[in-house]
């Protein structure tokens, strides 16, 4: 691989700082809302490490608050499948199945490459295996559940399928081959869809209109309203703190 | 203020300490967690180093437990009121991300005053085999710290905060916090 260019560095770490930040926004939203209180300290703890991780990488490229409240939609980068709604607990359960698994094996090459995500990828990628276990043990709790929890987690997984294609394109400047982490990205949830007594979905993995669109800044309309949320009050309030 | 991202590896120092750095680094080292305020930051082992760097002026590097850990900057903002206490007018405070924190930084002190305050320590991840050999995976129980069974049961792996996950003792029912290792 040619020696990318500080420009194309910044982008793909913008990339995964948008990804961590997104997907915090949407776990956040779980607060006081989760079907059980254990699960509402889960799910909230998880966005706590994102919003961490998400602070190192834009920190890395620029002004943290700038780059969080200050950018128009199509300037963030993060994948579809981070800024999906929450729908019901099944929905949420197999975004963070997907999206866990995904991020454990892309911090683990990351650390191991060398590039300014290391240090951070290094530490990171230890708490991920948490979040990457309670996602699993609950596809495994709901799958092989009741008939209803069942039936819930099988539509989740089918549904966000084709947001998963996203993850394994090219991301130039990132320093590790987002292609060659499909393959054990699919056997490890595949086990798990199967220890579950789920099927794995069919479809195709990414549709004409999304297949990597995140990335370029294309999203899907309910980010905008997260957008709206997350950004409001520095909008109205620039460089309010307390 | 902590800076994230500051995540380059520490260079290594150019001098050993002198007396006034190893004084001005128990002092921030006797600093409680915000958060767990019967052990200090010495003891959790995330004061990395203090380096003066000019006349009242002092860097010190403090290294995150967790990546999103909000008690970071009551941390730092602690660390810096105790040093302007020993009269550095300057203190900056960075953050280290390299090498990772890990559970094993805490001292063996600080582990008996998790446990004494009710919060079970985490378990060892290293274990001392010959260079080179695979780590062996011990499954320690986790031992109640209220009645001191290792009959527990796991109820959530998240908690009160970021680096704890909530078990319940089957003997004697009560439920606490354990350190989870990292």
């Amino acid at each position: 691989m040619s020696t990318p260019t500080p420009t194309a560095v910044g982008t793909a770490t913008l990339a995964l700082a948008d990804d961590a930040l997104v997907l915090a926004q949407r776990l956040g939203e779980w607060a006081a809302d989760a079907p059980v209180l254990e699960e509402d300290v889960a799910l909230t703890n998880i966005a706590l490490d994102l919003l961490g991780q998400a602070r190192t990488l834009l920190s890395l490229t620029g002004d943290e608050d700038e780059l969080a409240y200050g950018r128009e939609e199509h300037q963030f980068r993060n994948v579809q499948l981070v800024e999906r709604p929450n729908g019901d607990f099944a929905d949420t359960i197999a975004r963070q199945l997907y999206f866990s698994v995904y991020q454990e094996l892309l911090y683990t090459a990351l650390a191991a490459a060398d590039g300014q995500t290391a240090p951070l990828a290094a530490k990171a990628v230890k708490e991920v295996a948490y979040h990457r276990d309670h996602a699993e043990q609950w596809t495994l709790r709901l799958g092989d559940g009741t008939e209803e929890s069942h039936r819930r987690m099988q539509r989740a997984l089918d549904g966000l399928w084709r947001y998963t294609g996203e993850l394994f394109a090219p991301l130039e400047g990132l320093g590790v081959e987002l292609p060659a982490l499909r393959a054990p990205w699919l056997e490890r949830i595949t086990a798990v869809v199967e220890r579950a007594t789920l099927t794995m979905p069919q479809g195709p993995d990414r549709t004409p209109w999304s297949a990597g669109a995140g990335r370029q800044g294309v999203h899907t309309e309910p980010f905008g309203k997260l957008l709206a949320e997350m950004q409001y009050l520095h909008r109205a309030h620039p460089g309010a703190s307390w | 203020m902590v800076t994230p991202g500051t995540a380059l590896p520490v260079p290594p120092p150019v001098a050993a300490p002198t007396a006034l750095e190893q004084e001005l680094l128990r002092l921030a080292g006797q600093v409680p967690d915000p958060e767990l305020p019967m052990i200090s930051l010495a003891e959790l082992g995330v004061l990395r180093g203090i380096r003066v760097t000019g006349p009242g002026r002092v860097q010190v590097e403090l290294t995150p437990t967790w990546t999103g850990c909000p008690a970071m900057d009551a941390m730092a903002s602690d660390i810096t009121g105790v040093l302007h206490g020993a009269g550095m007018a300057e203190v900056a405070v960075r953050t280290v991300l390299s090498p990772a924190w890990s559970t094993d930084a805490i001292s063996a002190e600080g582990r008996r005053k998790l446990a004494e305050a009710g919060v079970a320590p985490p378990r060892p991840q290293t274990f001392g085999g010959p260079a080179g050999s695979a780590p062996v995976p011990v499954d320690l129980a986790i031992r109640c710290p209220h009645c001191g069974s290792t009959d527990t049961r796991l109820l959530s792996r998240f908690s009160s905060t970021a680096c704890k996950s909530l078990r319940r003792c089957e003997s004697c029912r009560e439920p606490f916090d354990h350190f989870k290792e990292v």
